[in-house]
């Protein structure tokens, strides 16, 4: 449980950590908040040779609404977007799952650009931002770009960000249309062993843990689209996919969770 | 007698805060991590990657390229340090129990996942742990045995392959009844008959293992610092494996944070630094990592029990007849044969079934050793009787509480001598399971049971109870001596009063969470008529407190305490004959309360504690002969076991839809004797009850078919936090202990060895109407959800 050695940097700012990501190359990772990365740096299933801090970046740290948009700073923590009033009026959705992640411990030092940038098929709020159809901002040494939070995730803990980008902000369309989260596990603390998320009276529809990344359940959105009944809509949420297996979960029950959580957040969301 | 609602007259009783905390919550409290000792060898212990394999060989040179990285040793290298010596187990249980031989670190062939094959000596624990990934182990492996019924199943490859069987020992309790039990199974109307497995569980305490040796090498001496349960044994065994001189040796526990068990044994680690100390003549010392913990400290539980139930046409059972295989493990550590003894004797339960059979065969596994873990034994065993009378209530066509009732020792039956050989010392079993039934609202639940099932609701509700009975005040050294145990069970405690009246304990049983200190305060208070906090209780190091066997299975109060309590009174015979002396008058007519001594019918005739406690120091003016100062010491071997007991009634609601379980609620009444304080009581109960609830829904040491422990992390191994405990509901039934002056019997364990039967009786009862007779623990969403699915006719 002691990690490998590692060299510390500070970053000043994005400018400054950006600058250090290319300079060091793959050899570096970003530390946010550090409850995903520390641990696998004590168990030693990462080993970076240099942590470049970006903790401090204050001005990445804010919840900002209007023209029909929120955007949040990538260093915002799970607590505050749990606890932002305009967060609370303007994307409810995200708010309530954010009080989902993890433990009071987690959430007051994870962050949401950390979350997105660590890509855990498995974590809360990737699939959130995907169900609302959010956008991924992330700046690298030529300038920032946005990335579509359907086209970000690649892989088990891979995403189409550079080594030498990292996230600045994430947007999420404004929105209180019919929206649940439904995650469920064993522990309150953990990962969610599946969850599922609806958006948008049922527009947005993905799922945690279902695969190796964040799912967008174009099946079950396309048949609620086509007039499927919740219940029918549903029944497709597992198709095609191969839901990974661990001590709490195979294939087929996992698969007969992501449809019963599917049903239920979609009737939760209004959607009969 | 209930004692609950009785208003304490004195500290005894009261819900006094823990004098312990105000350290331990500020960080003042130093463990043994927290040790400074400058100069020391950390070490690193490499340990095997594979469950059953030949070393071919140990490359350390990467290891020794890394700065601060100083020697990497082989068990090959090591061996000299112990030469005949190896690993204690203090308990043969049989004339012929296999006992291979355990060194500290294997030299030819490791034998589970975690077994020390290398050691790195290091500046600092970093380059300790870096050094230890570091050195390459070259493996042939071998075919591992990871499964209890694998190891006996013919041809199984052999764990140890100078032995030729994996079987470890078979231990048998039956006496000549057997023809009578023949009949009673003949005769029957009703016949369980059920198999439970025992998952293993890993012990988890808040503070991992580690320990720390100090030479002094002018004189020849070894402090060996421990986070241990146990110094007093361990200083006898780590003398007696190395070689050492009992009067070159000291052992002290700083504070330990928690073991549940885990923590009284003799590790590699704590006999590797001593000898290493010794050898190198510098402080020598290696603290343990949680991942770590998981493989190289000893895991509990392990069964796979069959039961059998006889009952005649009203439930009345009339036998039980029992056979477990139990799970040693690689290599036997401390106790670990003994572990299924100690609930052999209460496979009965707390019923009077006149006919009794047991019998446990051990087997070796490639895997890390079992021992002791909270219950030891005892959960297991009211698992299996409490499990297997649910299902007879169920064959008999009547409730749980009433099949129970139809069963129960008679609250006139005591003391009761049972059919497995013991004699319970007191209790009332039925009032203690109508006050659960009360608490419970037994009939309020039941109703919306039914009506959830009218409503075809996907969320049923499951009640669930269990009753148990324990042994604790381990024990009478005699009967130890027939177990062919190692040691005795007596435990001893000094008191001493010094010229300013203050009071000193000093105490053979060794705290790592329970609250000693604040317990024996409120027992010598009360007897002297002081302030708890005039009262310092020393412990934990052999060189304060020399004599002692130390804590474990709920023995403190009742047999430490009581020691405690017994040095006490001696003290205060010895004030008083002072005191008659001082007043001019005869002992037989002073009486002493609130610290005074008084002379009957003259009330003016009186002397404070205070003024004794002085004139013995003084020694100015003693009666003739007398020795100066108020001191005294006992040693106190307990005549009998103390027999705690209690109903526990969990209530689930378990989601059909997934199979997710959710302890609604959960109602415990315990009789653990007199209370000495209340809210420390309620705390054991508590945390005995979710590390209950943990293994019937949360916990699972699993391994795979190679022997790996796949759940080896706190991520995997799902030990619950307080936001999934349930809402307790407490309350108690004292019948004071006849066996022991202040009436007490022990708790420590209580709540662990009740909950799991009932929380799997309440899933059960949750499920009954769908077809699910059994579910295994833990019992975790999939689990419960495929029961469904089976029992339904196939995957839904």
């Amino acid at each position: 449980m002691i990690p490998a050695a590692f060299d510390y940097e500070v970053a000043e700012s994005a400018d400054h950590a950006v600058s250090l990501l290319a300079e060091h190359g793959d050899d570096a990772k970003l530390l946010a908040g550090g409850h995903s990365l520390i641990p696998m740096m004590r168990y030693r299933l990462a080993t970076p040779g240099v942590l470049v801090d970006v903790g401090r970046l204050d001005d990445l740290r804010y919840i900002r609404t209007g023209n029909g948009t929120v955007s949040i700073g990538a260093l915002t923590r799970h607590s505050e977007l749990e606890h932002s009033a305009a967060l609370a009026e303007a994307c409810p959705m995200l708010a309530s799952v954010a009080a989902l992640v993890g433990d009071p411990a987690v959430r007051h030092r994870g962050t949401l650009g950390g979350t997105i940038a660590h890509a855990d098929p498995a974590s809360d709020l990737p699939a959130a931002v995907l169900a609302l159809g959010g956008t991924i901002v992330a700046q690298g040494p030529g300038g920032s770009r946005e990335i579509a939070a359907t086209d970000f995730f690649t892989g088990y803990f891979e995403s189409v960000l550079a080594d030498d980008e990292m996230i600045t902000e994430v947007r999420v369309p404004a929105g209180t249309g019919g929206w649940n989260y439904q995650k469920f596990n064993r522990r309150a603390q953990d990962w969610a062993i599946v969850g599922a998320a609806v958006a948008d009276g049922g527009a947005g529809v993905s799922l945690v843990n279902m695969g190796s990344t964040p799912i967008r359940a174009s099946g079950v959105e396309s048949a609620l689209a086509g007039g499927a009944s919740a219940a029918e809509a549903a029944a497709l949420a597992a198709d095609g996919l191969e839901p990974p297996e661990d001590l709490n979960a195979d294939a087929e029950y996992r698969s007969h969770l992501a449809r019963v959580l599917t049903e239920r957040a979609l009737n939760a969301a209004g959607v009969a | 007698m209930t004692i609950t609602e009785d208003a304490p007259a004195g500290h005894v009783g009261s819900r006094r805060l823990r004098k312990e905390d105000p350290a331990l919550l500020t960080g003042e409290a130093k463990f043994i991590d927290d040790l400074a000792l400058p100069g020391a060898i950390w070490v690193g212990v490499v340990r095997s990657s594979e469950a059953h394999a030949n070393i071919v060989g140990i490359d350390g040179s990467a290891a020794l390229e890394i700065d601060g990285v100083n020697e990497v040793l082989s068990g090959e290298d090591l061996a000299p340090l112990w030469g005949e010596g190896a690993l204690p187990c203090a308990w043969p249980v049989t004339p012929d129990m296999k006992n291979p031989t355990h060194l500290p670190v294997a030299r030819s062939t490791a034998k589970y996942v975690g077994d020390a094959v290398a050691v790195v000596l290091a500046d600092s624990r970093y380059a300790a742990a870096d050094g230890a990934a570091a050195v390459v182990v070259d493996y042939e492996p071998l075919p591992a045995v990871v499964e209890i019924e694998d190891a006996v199943a013919d041809g199984a490859p052999l764990v140890h392959a100078d032995l030729d069987s994996n079987e470890c020992y078979t231990w048998g309790l039956w006496g000549d009844n057997a023809p009578a039990i023949d009949a009673a199974f003949a005769e029957a109307a009703h016949v369980v008959s059920e198999r439970y497995l025992q998952q293993r569980l890993i012990p988890a305490p808040m503070e991992p293992r580690g320990c720390a040796a100090v030479p002094s090498p002018a004189g020849g001496e070894l402090t060996l610092y421990s986070a241990t349960q146990i110094p007093h044994i361990l200083k006898v065994m780590t003398a007696v494996v190395l070689g050492i001189g009992e009067n070159k040796l000291r052992v002290v526990a700083p504070s330990v944070g928690g073991g549940f068990g885990c923590k009284l044994n003799v590790y590699a680690e704590e006999i590797l630094c001593s000898a290493l100390a010794m050898q190198r003549g510098a402080p020598v010392r290696w603290t343990e990592g949680r991942a770590e913990a998981a493989v190289s400290t000893i895991q509990g539980r392990g069964q796979v029990q069959h039961i059998e139930l006889a009952a005649d046409a009203d439930g009345k059972v009339q036998a039980v007849r029992v056979k477990l295989l139990a799970d040693m493990g690689a290599y036997l550590q401390l106790v670990t044969p003994g572990v299924p003894l100690l609930g052999g004797f209460l496979y009965h339960g707390c019923y009077d079934i006149p006919n009794y059979m047991f019998e446990c065969t051990s087997v070796f596994t490639n895997r890390t050793p079992t021992d002791a873990y909270r219950g030891a034994g005892r959960p297991e065993a009211t698992y299996a009787v409490e499990r297997a009378m649910d299902a007879l209530a169920v064959s008999v066509g009547v409730s749980p509480e009433e099949i129970r009732a139809r069963n129960f020792i008679g609250a006139d039956a005591f003391p009761y001598e049972s059919s497995a050989g013991l004699v319970f010392d007191s209790g009332d079993y039925q009032a203690v399971l109508d006050k659960a039934v009360a608490l419970a609202g037994l009939d309020e639940r039941r109703a919306e049971q039914a009506q959830r099932l009218t409503d075809g609701s996907s969320k049923r509700i499951g009640i669930g109870l269990s009753s148990y009975v324990e042994m604790c005040g381990l024990a009478p050294s005699r009967v130890l001596a027939s177990l062919d145990y190692g040691a005795g069970g007596w435990e001893a405690a000094t008191v001493r009063i010094s010229p300013t009246c203050k009071v000193q304990v000093v105490t053979g049983s060794t705290p790592h969470g329970q609250g000693h200190e604040t317990c024996w305060s409120q027992i010598v208070a009360d007897k002297l008529g002081v302030d708890p906090d005039d009262v310092e209780v020393l412990h934990s190091d052999t060189a304060i407190s020399p004599t002692g066997l130390d804590t474990y299975g709920s023995r403190s109060l009742a047999v430490g305490g009581t020691a405690v309590y017994m040095a006490t009174e001696k003290v205060i015979d010895k004030a008083r004959a002072i005191a008659a002396h001082q007043l001019e008058a005869s002992e037989d007519d002073l009486e002493f309360s609130g610290g005074v001594f008084r002379v009957r019918g003259t009330p003016e005739a009186e002397v404070p504690l205070a003024g004794i406690a002085f004139a013995a120091f003084t020694a100015h003016d003693l009666p003739d002969g007398m020795e100066p100062n108020l001191e005294a010491h006992v040693t106190y071997d307990p005549p009998n076991f103390t027999f705690p007991n209690g109903t526990h009634i969990a209530v689930v609601e378990v989601d059909t839809d997934t199979g997710d379980v959710d302890l609604v609620d959960y109602v415990a009444v315990d009789d653990c004797g007199v209370q000495i304080n209340p809210l420390i009581v309620e705390g054991q109960v508590h945390g005995g009850i979710l590390q209950g609830a943990a293994q019937a829904l949360y916990e699972d040491a699993v391994y795979n078919s190679d022997g790996q422990l796949v759940s080896a992390n706190l991520g995997d191994y799902l030990v619950p936090s307080a936001a999934e405990a349930p809402r307790y509901r407490l309350d108690s039934h004292a019948t004071p202990s006849p066996t022991n002056p202040m009436g007490v019997k022990g708790v420590g364990e209580a709540g662990t060895i009740a909950a799991a039967p009932a929380v799997i009786n309440a899933v059960v009862d949750a499920l009954r109407d769908l077809g699910v007779t059994d579910v295994d623990m833990p019992a975790s969403p999939q689990t419960v959800w495929r029961a469904i699915a089976d029992a339904q006719g196939g995957a839904s």
